[in-house]
């Protein structure tokens, strides 16, 4: 399986956008993914030593902090920037696989690892470019992203909760699910509108999930303008002009 | 080899079960995933007004907390010497015979010396009134060092508050002003308004001296110096009044703005407003021309003008002072530049953006509404400016008069309770202040007798205070004696030393509640354990005789108790988010909610409200015994919820009330309401109509509704204090007017702070100071994945914060030669740290800062001794006075806002050196705690 | 990237074992059957022993080793998995060329034939292998077109020395053995010095400001949080890079063995009784230099990953 699969003229490609403009960094989609698939489908995401002077664990999905700070700009901005397994159309992550558990599903698009053929050889990981990857130690197969493939299509749940873990938690709704292959559909809209973007397109990878770019910032947004500066020292004549223009019939 | 098939509807589940989170304050809906009585998973719950939903970061990791190793298991009994760890196990019975024998001994002789206080308690319906029927006045949480600043601010001005009372218009607002508010305080229900601000395009202004969090998305940051929020909004106040821009109707209808002040210098009616023979407040009517009862309707107030009444003495319009005040060049963008480290073109500018959206983008909703005096609106008028504030304002000794000056800014505006403004969740508005008076004076407190009233309350007259004849505080924290007269959350932080040094007077049990505070809630940790350990010279025995602490986990302090009972994960219990409590209500209704035991307790644990219950019908508590003797709820807290009644048809739960469980608010004890909120998901939520939405401090039909429901007494508007009267009362005793007047050495203090009019002042330890000794200010977040919450021992959490750094401003680390990871030495007057550094760009040049309570101390917490919270990670309350320097006549006052008491960890100034380092461990470190980790693995296993 | 010691293991022995059967296929081509069936014994038994140590000692890299027969399957598309493939299908014609080459089969039309496949085989199983490495564009120091050749070219050397090593202490030194020795390691010198001029002037055209996307109007971006500060696989695998002067060293390190290397294969040229010693020398000193050049091969490659962790340029 780990060609890929020929892709179809109407090709389904379930993936995420991120809205960089909106992520308050709050870790919750992070703690969100490791609960649901701590105990789902790839279940159990491992954690190690979890009370010693060095834990660590596999998580499917990271939270970054950069500073961004454009040549014009005073002040940098802070971005926060979930980091997870883009499900990407070519990803080298499945090709380079020898076993063929790593596959890419023929009817969404969805990257996943078949737990019960990896043989942990970690070269997958090595062809991410992205990170997405991350090894588990305990049981020695590959972890990953599953677009929390036992969520979206289960019956079980409410249909407006068939969404990835993630997307479920965030609280600021800056996480979106759906079909970038459907032009028409509320996320390929939304990367139409907001400029979403792939990340390192040179790569080759085609990244299915985008991600918004941070808005423009301030002074865009409001175009009022400020009075003209009061000299200084004029306090009395400040207060009386105001209270003359205060000073009138008022009814309540 | 083809696609494997995989099963996409696994139930990994049996049972799904609603609860409450307890992960922070925010209280939001769950869903636990159960499989085989094992917690499998949690998740928002979509239909909980709260969350909607969503869950946070820490939420996500409740798993976790609830199997930490951390938890404990059967209660415990000190056999070594405090801090030593050696503890044996015993059984409840003996827990509780021991503790009702200390207590009832403290109840027979003298009721307050007892200091109970519950720190991150969410039922303080509860413990507060378990307080009052014992008869102790020392009571509080932990809103003394958290947020008594806001709360006090609001309540006292415009009867509601930032934070639990009250929340912005998100659906509506078009510019949003987030003010100290980092990572937290709110969670998810900020969390999800700034996503439908950003969905809508709305601009937010963050000012805050750090820009992370929520300040990171905003489209405007304004990294303002630490302490000078209130120099900037009475900046902005300066501009919209100089160019006009104040909504002078809303003024005039809504707040005290037309009432006259007497201008009597030297007298003691100096300053008070002028009242009739009624004792109403007077305005100045402009087309009678003389001074009508400020509660009539149909009146024409002037907002402007000295007037005589007809006794002869002069008054003006209490806005004349304000305008006069903020028109001033001391609050002129040019002046206050500097101070804030904001140039005076940004605040002109934000002036001018506050004034475009309030006045030429108003919002109209048709939706008709009667105000309090009967007549018809046929729409609701809406100023879109909405803001929010924090701990960044509250942990300021300036921090009343902050809060209190961004509600003048919010008022002046016109944006209290109207669409797109800021809006009051019920059961807010109440009275401003609420007309509850605290109990405790002299008198008040008797051998086995119930106070009359609640501990906590609102002061609004030096006759309220706790003290006695000489001024000497009556509770053990002081609040409410000169020295924190609105103190009305309370000042855990001053309890502990207070009792160590028996000032005002020594105690005989500490019952503490889930409250570190001998560790990350400590204003000094060595200074604070150093108290917990004291002992009395002469019979060589603790000067604080015993010391009960329940907790769930192997917190710090669990060390420094006596006597431990164990209490249950938020998992394992009932509980009631109630509205006599801090409520969860919502601007469009009130709300209330209950926490139901998922799982049973794997361990000898009990809930800590169930023991409460217990020890008070042991004692022989009236609320809690029945006539014959017996406990008066045998089933424990849930009994409790459902049958206690505070008032008649009020208890703890609003929700399906009366026999057939049909009446909200009010009505008779219903035996099913726990099965009724279960069905609805463990919540309550009442949407109030359309037309009770909005101005509901002066919406007829709000106000009798929330009559019939018991949130206040009757009907009256609540008028919004801008000119707070109380205040003035208290200058006035300070300037010896009245029967009773303040000490000497507090009259300055008085006079000084006691400001009627909103304003700002430098804070306390900063004034005291040398800015050249200590050029930084130096404050903490805590991070959004560990606000409020217990949680370093977490497994997942503390992979992801499992220590902390000290940030500063890039230029300045660059230009002391400092890089990341280098090792500083950060120096206050009274103390010193040695930790790690990094740089970045997005902080006030003039500030440090870290996240706050990663620091754990070694072997606490069931974490490993050598665990990097421990030695790599660490506190800046070591750097932090408890008491600030000595002031003329050599008494030092606490290191706390003079008017609520409130502590000012904010206020701190540091320098920081650059350090050699050797040992890679960061300094100081104590003395490593014996884990009680084994305890828990063993009852697990 | 971490440099694993099971890999290191893996694909040095495997390739000396390589360099070893394939220049035993050429004899076997060139020369017909064995002359001493000691000599050709051991050297098979040696060449095929290294093979088999190297295979099974890349499996104590996979989690999971019970299932390392999957990899087999999916040779279309991952080197890997044709490494594996080539590296048991060798074992073949490797099998037949010994029992033909010993004369344990008497089939000696077929003996060129088979030692030829073996060559074939020996240098497709290396190629495999280090194709591994120089297709993922995801490290620029592998994704290198001199990664293939050094891979060849460390094969080729260490069997060289390898086989001049076991014919001396047979009694059977040649002095072409040692001039096909010199050459291999001259070669395998200079594609290395190549290949490390290569990766320095190669410019790191990845970087931080690209991987987030969050420098489209020319931003400069900086890590500011970490997003964890527990350990996790990816810091551990592909976090590792070795200092720049630490590596420096090594380079140094690598070069100067494989000189000392030739210097001691050429001193076997004057002297019979030399040659057993310093052959065996020139072995360990090859050997010793595919091993840190291998460690260096990993500690020196930077992940694109890297970038997301607060590295500026990979």
């Amino acid at each position: 399986m780990t060609s890929l699969p020929t892709p179809s003229s109407n090709q389904k490609k379930l993936g995420l956008v991120i809205d960089l403009d909106t992520c308050v960094g709050c870790q919750a989609c992070a703690t969100s993914c490791k609960e649901w698939n701590t105990q789902g489908y790839s279940a159990p995401l491992n954690d190690r030593q979890a009370y010693s002077a060095s834990p660590e664990g596999t998580w499917l999905n990271r939270i970054h902090g950069y500073e961004v700070k454009a040549p014009e700009d005073e002040q940098s901005r802070i971005v926060h920037f979930p980091r997870s397994c883009l499900h990407c159309e070519e990803p080298a992550c499945v090709t380079v696989c020898p076993t063929g558990a790593s596959y890419k599903r023929a009817e969404d698009g969805i990257v996943l690892v078949n737990p019960e053929t990896c043989i942990g050889c970690k070269l997958c990981s090595w062809a991410c470019p992205y990170g997405a990857r991350e090894y588990d130690y305990d049981h020695g197969v590959m972890k990953k992203c599953t677009l929390c493939v036992d969520r979206i299509y289960n019956d079980n749940f409410a249909v407006e909760d068939r969404v990835p873990a993630c997307v479920k938690a965030c609280p600021t709704g800056a996480r979106h699910f759906g079909d970038l292959g459907d032009a028409e559909s509320k996320v390929s809209r939304l990367v139409a509108e907001r400029g979403g973007y792939d990340l390192l397109p040179e790569m080759g990878y085609k990244p299915v999930n985008k991600y918004l770019p941070p808005r423009k910032r301030s002074s865009e947004k409001m175009k009022a303008t400020p009075s003209e500066p009061e000299t200084m020292s004029e306090g009395k004549s400040r207060v009386d002009d105001f209270f003359r223009w205060a000073d009138r019939l008022l009814s309540r | 080899m083809t696609q494997p098939k995989i099963d996409t509807s696994l139930k990994t589940w049996d049972e799904i079960k609603t609860t409450t989170c307890y992960m922070c304050a925010c209280r939001c809906g769950i869903k636990v995933y159960l499989k085989d009585g094992t917690v499998k998973y949690i998740e928002g719950n979509r239909d909980h007004p709260v969350n909607k939903g969503v869950i946070c970061g820490k939420g996500a990791s409740g798993i976790m907390q609830h199997y930490s190793p951390a938890r404990l298991s059967k209660p415990m009994l000190r056999v070594g010497e405090r801090g030593s760890g050696e503890f044996r196990e015993i059984e409840w019975e003996e827990a509780l015979t021991l503790a009702t024998s200390w207590l009832a001994k403290v109840r027979s002789e003298d009721p307050k010396r007892l200091a109970f206080f519950t720190g991150r308690d969410q039922s303080q319906g509860l413990t507060g009134w378990w307080a009052t029927q014992f008869g102790t006045p020392n009571y509080a949480a932990h809103g003394g060092f958290c947020s008594v600043n806001m709360a006090a601010a609001g309540l006292y001005t415009f009867g509601g508050s930032f934070w639990e009372f009250g929340e912005p218009d998100w659906k509506h607002t078009k510019y949003f002003l987030l003010f100290g508010v980092a990572e937290d305080h709110a969670s998810n229900p900020i969390k999800i308004g700034l996503g439908k601000l950003k969905a809508r395009g709305v601009k937010i202004v963050s000012i805050n001296p750090v820009r992370t969090g929520y300040s990171a998305i905003a489209d405007e940051w304004i990294g303002i110096r630490p302490g000078t929020d209130g120099l900037f909004a009475g900046a902005l106040i300066h501009e919209l009044l100089r160019n006009r821009k104040v909504d002078l109707d809303y003024l005039a209808r809504y707040t005290n703005a037309a009432w006259l002040v007497i201008r009597n210098p030297g007298q003691a009616d100096d300053g008070t407003f002028a009242r009739n023979a009624n004792g109403e407040p007077l305005i100045y009517d402009a087309v009678i021309g003389r001074p009508l009862s400020a509660h009539r309707a149909d009146t024409s107030p002037k907002l402007i003008g000295e007037v005589t009444l007809v006794d002869g003495r002069r008054a003006v319009p209490s806005f004349m002072l304000l305008a006069e005040r903020f028109l001033s060049d001391d609050y002129s963008p040019a002046k206050v530049a500097e101070t804030c480290g904001i140039p005076a073109d940004t605040i002109r500018r934000i002036a001018a953006e506050l004034a475009k959206t309030a006045f030429e983008e108003e919002l109209c909703l048709n939706i008709g509404w009667r105000d309090w005096a009967g007549r018809i609106h046929d729409k609701m008028i809406g100023r879109p400016v909405s803001m929010y504030a924090m701990r960044g304002i509250s942990a300021h000794s300036n921090g009343f008069q902050t809060c209190r000056t961004l509600h003048l800014l919010q008022i002046i505006l016109g944006t209290i309770d109207v669409p797109g403004g800021f809006r009051y969740r019920p059961p807010f508005p109440k009275p401003a202040p609420p007309g509850i008076k605290p109990a405790g004076k002299p008198g008040q407190v008797k051998p086995n007798t119930a106070l009359p009233g609640p501990p906590l309350g609102f002061v609004t007259a030096p006759e309220d205070l706790l003290i006695d004849k000489d001024g000497k505080p009556q509770r053990i924290d002081k609040a409410y004696s000169w020295e924190a007269p609105f103190a009305a959350h309370g000042m855990m932080h001053t309890v502990i030393a207070n009792a160590a040094k028996r000032d005002p007077y020594g105690i005989d049990v500490l019952f503490l509640y889930m409250a570190n505070m001998s560790w990350n809630s400590a204003m000094n940790v060595a200074e604070t354990t150093g108290h917990l350990t004291a002992k009395d010279e002469a019979t060589g025995d603790y000067v604080i005789p015993h010391i009960i602490y329940s907790d769930a986990y192997a917190s710090e302090m669990v060390h420094y108790a006596d006597l431990i009972l164990p209490d249950t994960t938020y998992l394992e219990r009932w509980d009631c988010i109630s509205l006599l409590d801090r409520p969860i209500s919502e601007a469009d209704g009130p709300a209330d909610a209950i926490r139901q035991p998922v799982v049973e307790p794997d361990r000898d644990v009990r809930p800590f409200q169930t023991v409460l219950l217990d020890l008070g019908a042991r004692l022989g508590l009236t609320g809690m015994t029945n006539e014959d003797g017996t406990p008066r709820y045998p089933g424990g807290y849930a009994d409790y919820m459902v049958n206690h009644e505070r008032s008649p048809g009020i208890g703890p739960l609003a929700g399906w009330r009366g026999k057939e469980g049909v009446f909200h608010g009010r009505g008779d004890v219903n035996p099913k309401q726990l099965e009724r909120y279960i069905e609805n998901g463990c919540h309550w939520f009442y949407e109030l109509p359309d037309h009770v939405k909005y101005y509901r401090h002066a919406n007829r039909d709000y106000l009798e509704w929330a009559t019939s429901f018991g949130f206040i007494g009757r009907p009256d508007p609540i008028v919004f204090q801008l000119y707070l009267e109380p205040l003035q009362k208290f200058r006035l005793a300070a300037e010896g007017h009245g029967a009773i007047t303040p000490p000497e050495e507090y009259r300055k203090r008085l006079i000084t702070y006691f400001d009627p009019l909103p304003g700002w002042y430098e804070p306390l330890e900063e004034s005291l100071r040398d800015h050249k000794e200590f050029p930084l200010h130096a404050i903490t977040q805590r991070p959004m994945a560990m606000y409020h919450s217990w949680g370093s021992q977490n497994a997942w959490l503390r992979q992801i914060l499992g220590r902390n750094w000290l940030y500063l401003a890039r230029s300045r680390g660059e230009a002391m030669g400092l890089s990341d990871g280098d090792w500083v030495n950060v120096i206050s007057a009274t103390g010193r740290i040695k930790v790690q550094v990094k740089l970045m760009d997005g902080v006030n040049p003039h500030t440090v800062w870290t996240w706050n309570a990663i620091g754990k101390r070694s072997g606490a917490w069931a974490l490993a001794p050598d665990a990097p919270e421990a030695k790599k990670g660490f506190l800046l309350n070591h750097l932090i006075a408890e008491l600030l320097p000595e002031r003329d006549g050599g008494y030092r006052y606490s290191n706390s806002d003079p008017v609520t008491g409130q502590a000012a960890w904010y206020d701190l100034r540091v320098r920081i050196e650059k350090a050699e380092d050797g040992s890679g461990i960061s300094a100081p470190q104590f003395p490593t705690l014996k884990s009680f980790g084994w305890i828990a693995g063993r009852r697990r296993a | 990237m971490h440099p694993a010691y099971s890999v290191i293991l893996f694909t040095t022995a495997s390739g000396a074992g390589y360099g070893l059967l394939a220049l035993l296929g050429l004899v076997g081509f060139n020369h017909g059957r064995a002359s001493s069936l000691w000599f050709g014994g051991t050297a098979l038994v040696i060449a095929l022993g290294l093979i088999t140590l190297g295979l099974l000692s890349s499996t104590f890299h996979l989690g999971r080793p019970e299932r390392a027969w999957r990899a087999f399957s999916q040779w279309r598309s991952s080197w890997l998995s044709r490494e594996g493939v080539a590296s048991v299908i060798t074992f073949a014609p490797a099998l037949v060329f010994g029992a033909l080459w010993l004369g344990f089969l008497d089939e000696p039309r077929w003996l060129g034939l088979a030692g030829l496949a073996t060559v074939l085989m020996c240098a497709v199983t290396v190629f495999c292998t280090a194709k591994i490495y120089s297709t993922l564009t995801t490290i620029r120091q592998w994704h290198q077109p001199l990664t293939v050749p050094v891979y060849l070219a460390f094969a080729l050397a260490t069997g060289a020395v390898l086989l001049m090593a076991i014919a001396s202490v047979f009694g059977l030194y040649q002095i072409f053995q040692a001039g096909l020795a010199v050459v291999a390691l001259v070669l395998t010198l200079v594609l290395k010095i190549l290949y490390w001029r290569g990766i320095d002037s190669d410019p790191k055209t990845r970087t931080i400001e690209a991987a987030t996307g969050l420098a489209r109007q020319g931003e400069k971006v900086r890590q500011w949080e970490v997003p964890h500060t527990a350990e996790n696989f990816i810091m551990k695998e592909m976090g590792f890079v070795v200092a720049r002067k630490h590596a420096e060293k090594l380079r140094r390190t690598v070069m100067i063995l494989l000189v000392l290397a030739i210097l001691a294969t050429v001193l076997t040229i004057p002297s019979a009784t030399l040659a057993i010693p310093f052959s065996v020398l020139a072995f360990l000193l090859a050997a010793a230099a595919a091993a840190v050049e291998r460690w260096l091969f990993f500690a020196e490659a930077q992940h694109v990953v890297s970038l997301y962790y607060g590295t500026e340029r990979a």
